[in-house]
């Protein structure tokens, strides 16, 4: 079996623009005045049909629709998208189509057409549940229209999800306490909850770099927020199946599974990334990352890939503890194996395991909470190691 | 051949910056030896090094042919002695190839501690010494003090000192005409057994090793077997040459002449410095007296930075000791810094020389370990061993006791200075010997452990004198101290490359300064690491190296897993550059912080 299909298969489908840009974002989002929704849907559906070409007998076990805010699609586009893909491949009877939305009023209005449309998952941008806080951040939407937006939500889709920042500017621990307290009533299953993170070339990042970005927790603070948010979620049944996603068994994102999973995933639309198993090789893609030179070359009738690069089996196997050690359940030891061409690890990691850093099953590798905290370092670790 | 009566052998003796090597420019530009076109600054330093540091650090020699006012042209040679004190031996060995020196003293300034301790060997040489106050055209120059202070400071009589300028030509005739005059011609017998003193070697690309001879006794040809007594080498000389600076031909020397051979001598390492060359058929009777073997005195280890390095350094060091004998290495291996090699030198200057020639000459990046002296160990069995790295201390169960180097030294200061050095001579362990006053400038004579001021001495008198204090030492013996070993323990490890013998009642301050300075340097790790100083079991100092407590990226989807595989062979990269102990991993950049020498 090819190494692959641990992981699944699955469409990832970048919806490149925004209503406004977050001072936070570092994401691939542009804000455009008009937008030409049948260009793109006609583009979109050009890219499905080539990669149909090349991986059109697979199962297709997820769709996502990313952003930029996806939401802002019409529901005819997503829904022509979405039939174009059940004619490429034969879908899984499981199939997870989430779309991420905004959580306002007007996104809210459409969540029957992507219902009707197919779409089965909403992932809510809703960040916080503080006005105050939701300022700051920059949204546009208020907590009472989050909430709103969320109840609309979990009427329409199967499944519901959706994003908190913490650890936000002079955020204390108890503010934290409350908010999660509150997200964890109204949560559906599943919850992304993201500590605040400064990224360059963001407009917070820029403040930051200035001095102006003041009141951000230290490194103290910060850890006891995740241990809060650890020991909140898991009390509440949805514990961290990953370093920032949390889920009741069973409601873990399938898609987002097969990128930790190192499974196959294509990437369509501007900035996408994709990884497909072709011929026996791990191909890396990635398309031009500005929206408009995407489209104009894909309506030109070329490919929108403009990378595919053969990974070799170092980088294949130090994107496997990359994305692998996020998860609870770990590595796979005889994926591992498999990839590295080592039988036996037992010695390897012995004293990462002393540390309480990582633990072991005779078929899992898995970093444990503590060092889910300090993973960067034990993935270099592990990394070096295996070399 | 030239007459003795008509040969003048001389040296300079000066400070730095007081002007030795541009007096010897003018002297060799105004009697025509080097064409004007020829002349670059400061023509006898000729490595860069010495160039940049003003020093002198092999001795170089030119023959000058000087036209007299009595009408008779004399062959005037110049040693150029080593101007610093971890050359003192080759100093004393050029001073016996003169018969007399000129003193030079900076006409602003009077005399400094290093031009002392030289004069001194001069005058021990039996030299005839000329005082020529330099610098006279600049608005400072105070002649009569300094005749005075000269008069005070080193007992000579100064009323006929010749006043110059090196820099604009002033008063340079009456310096050539002081030396026909004034110094003694060399004595020496035509018809006696050759007897010549090797005063200096070095190596050169063409020519192999190059060797600098006085003539004693006896006449010395092209062609001639001689004889190396010291090392009982023998070798046919292929070329008998003089310097004017540059090297002509010569078909012999005689008595009180100084010139250079070649004899396919294969490495300066071959060659004495001090030893006496003689004719192998019919040799002299007695060698010279007073030759003595270099003798290292400070030690490090020097390694190379990139592990790769390592047979870079090791075709480097053989190819400087190719040209300094005194210099020795041999191969060591650190846990924390690989492979590399512990290195003797004559002092800490001839250390940072050869440092920075590794590092400039051959293009290589240098771990230099904390300066050592020797200690010798007199062990329970009545054996006595040197010990010249600190990582090699027997258990202490074996050792009576253990002896270290003392100098002593010669701080010249203004008086304003006085209190700092006192205290920083104290601080150092140091035995106040002398002091005394020249105007208003002190010299204290200390007795010190010379473990102290190879540590950063010079460093703290630059900065506590602002620059104003002169230094000088010279070796006076062992005695024996309280010292003991300290390691330095990372993650309850002991770390080689920063173990160090220190006075006991030193030990918790230095113990402490090193912890602390590692506790900023190594970067935190996923598990706290204790960093202790100790002496034997006992912890003397500790720190403790909180864990990190938090990496990790909040969010890591498809699209991110290119940029985290990137940023993963980055990080994997830079932990190469790391030396790994035990579990601790240890930059580069640590230890170099860690035991560079101006701690």
């Amino acid at each position: 079996m090819e190494d692959w299909r641990h992981g699944g298969f699955g469409l990832y489908l970048h919806w490149p623009f925004c209503q406004s840009k977050c001072p936070y974002c570092d994401f691939n989002s542009h804000v455009a005045a008009r937008i030409d929704q049948g260009n793109w849907q006609n583009a979109y559906l050009q890219e499905i049909d080539r990669i149909g070409g090349e991986t059109g007998n697979r199962v297709l076990n997820t769709v996502y629709f990313g952003g930029g805010t996806p939401s802002l699609m019409e529901g005819r586009v997503v829904g022509a998208i979405l039939e174009r893909i059940g004619k490429t491949w034969t879908l899984a009877n499981d199939i997870e189509i989430t779309l991420e939305a905004n959580p306002g009023s007007v996104e809210a209005a459409r969540f029957a057409d992507y219902r009707a449309a197919g779409v089965n998952r909403v992932s809510l941008g809703v960040q916080s549940l503080r006005d105050a806080d939701l300022r700051r951040l920059g949204r546009l939407h208020d907590a009472a229209a989050a909430r709103d937006a969320l109840e609309i939500a979990k009427r329409t889709f199967d499944r519901v999800s959706f994003d908190l920042i913490y650890a936000r500017q002079d955020q204390t621990l108890s503010d934290w306490e409350a908010e999660l307290g509150e997200a964890l009533q109204l949560a559906a299953g599943h919850l992304s909850l993201y500590q605040l993170t400064i990224e360059s070339g963001t407009a917070f990042g820029d403040r930051l770099a200035a001095g102006k970005l003041r009141g951000l927790p230290d490194e103290d603070l910060s850890v006891d927020f995740f241990e809060l948010t650890q020991s909140m979620t898991e009390a509440a049944g949805i514990p961290a199946y990953e370093v920032s996603n949390h889920a009741e068994p069973g409601n873990e994102s399938r898609h987002n599974l097969i990128y930790w999973r190192s499974g196959d995933f294509a990437g369509i639309g501007p900035g996408a990334h994709g990884r497909l198993t072709l011929n026996g090789r791990r191909i890396a893609t990635e398309t031009a990352r500005n929206p408009n030179a995407w489209l104009s070359t894909v309506m030109a009738g070329r490919s929108g890939d403009s990378l595919r690069e053969t990974l070799d089996q170092s980088q294949i196997l130090e994107e496997f503890l990359v994305m692998g050690l996020r998860t609870s359940e770990g590595l796979d030891v005889a994926r591992l194996s498999s990839l590295c061409g080592k039988k036996d690890f037992s010695s390897d990691f012995k004293d990462l395991e002393d540390f309480g850093l990582i633990s072991t099953t005779p078929h899992k590798l898995m970093a444990t909470a503590k060092g889910r905290l300090v993973l960067n370092r034990l993935i270099e670790e592990i990394a070096t190691r295996l070399e | 051949m030239t007459e003795l009566s008509q040969i003048r052998n001389f040296s300079i003796v000066a400070h730095i910056d007081h002007g030795k090597s541009t007096l010897a420019d003018r002297l060799i530009q105004m009697t025509g030896t080097v064409a004007e076109r020829d002349m670059k600054a400061q023509l006898l330093d000729s490595m860069d090094i010495e160039r940049e540091r003003g020093i002198t650090i092999k001795a170089n020699t030119v023959r000058i042919e000087y036209p007299a006012k009595d009408g008779q042209t004399y062959v005037l040679n110049l040693i150029d002695t080593p101007g610093h004190v971890d050359f003192a031996y080759e100093v004393s060995r050029s001073m016996r190839a003169v018969e007399g020196s000129l003193l030079v003293v900076d006409a602003s300034q009077g005399v400094e501690a290093q031009t002392l301790a030289n004069v001194y060997q001069a005058i021990d040489a039996g030299h005839e010494i000329v005082p020529v106050l330099n610098k006279i055209d600049l608005p400072a120059a105070d002649p009569d003090r300094v005749k005075e202070n000269i008069e005070d400071v080193i007992g000579l009589d100064a009323s006929d000192a010749i006043p110059i300028s090196a820099k604009t030509g002033l008063g340079i005739p009456d310096v050539l005409e002081a030396i026909v005059t004034r110094l003694p011609a060399p004595k020496g017998d035509r018809n006696a057994p050759l007897k010549a003193m090797l005063v200096d070697s070095w190596y050169d690309s063409y020519l192999g090793v190059v060797v600098m001879i006085r003539v004693m006794d006896g006449v010395i040809r092209k062609g001639d077997r001689i004889k190396m007594m010291q090392t009982g080498a023998v070798y046919g000389i292929d070329k008998l040459a003089v310097l004017k600076p540059k090297m002509v031909d010569i078909p012999e020397l005689g008595p009180g002449e100084i010139g250079v051979l070649t004899a396919s001598i294969k490495q300066v390492r071959d060659t004495r410095v001090g030893d006496t060359i003689t004719h192998e058929r019919k040799p002299c009777d007695k060698p010279l007296p007073g030759f003595k073997p270099a003798q290292p005195v400070v030690f490090c280890g020097l390694f190379p930075v990139d592990a790769n390095d390592f047979e870079a350094l090791r075709d480097a060091i053989e190819k400087l000791a190719l040209n300094d004998a005194s210099f020795s290495y041999e191969m060591e291996t650190s846990a924390a810094l690989g492979f590399g090699f512990r290195c003797g030198f004559l002092g800490l200057l001839h250390l940072e020389v050869i440092r920075d020639r590794l590092e400039r000459e051959y293009d290589l990046d240098l771990i230099t370990t904390a300066p050592s002296v020797v200690f010798k160990l007199h062990m329970k069995d009545g054996e006595v061993r040197d010990l010249h790295n600190p990582a090699d201390m027997p258990d202490l169960t074996y050792v009576d006791h253990i002896e270290e180097p003392r100098i002593k030294a010669t701080i010249m200061v203004p008086d304003d200075y006085l209190g700092d050095i006192l205290k920083l001579c104290q601080d150092r362990r140091g035995i106040q010997l002398n002091l005394t006053y020249a105007g208003n400038r002190a010299m204290v004579e200390y007795d010190l452990p010379l473990a102290e001021v190879v540590f950063d001495f010079y460093d703290r008198l630059k900065s506590v004198t602002k620059g104003y204090a002169s230094f000088d030492y010279q070796l006076s013996g062992y005695r024996e101290d309280h010292l003991v070993k300290m390691s330095i323990l990372v993650n309850e490890e002991p770390v080689d490359a920063l173990a160090m013998m220190v006075h006991r009642d030193r030990a918790e301050a230095r113990g402490r300064a090193m912890v602390e300075k590692l506790k900023e340097l190594i970067p935190r790790h996923m598990f706290k690491i204790p960093i202790q100083a100790a002496i034997g079991a006992r912890v003397i100092a500790r720190e403790t190296l909180s864990a990190m407590r938090k990496d990790v990226t909040a969010k890591c989807y498809g699209g991110d897993a290119t940029r985290k595989r990137k940023l993963l062979e980055k990080q994997k990269a830079g932990k190469k550059r790391m030396r790994q102990f035990g579990k601790v991993e240890i930059p580069q950049e640590a230890f170099i912080s860690a035991l560079k020498m101006d701690n």
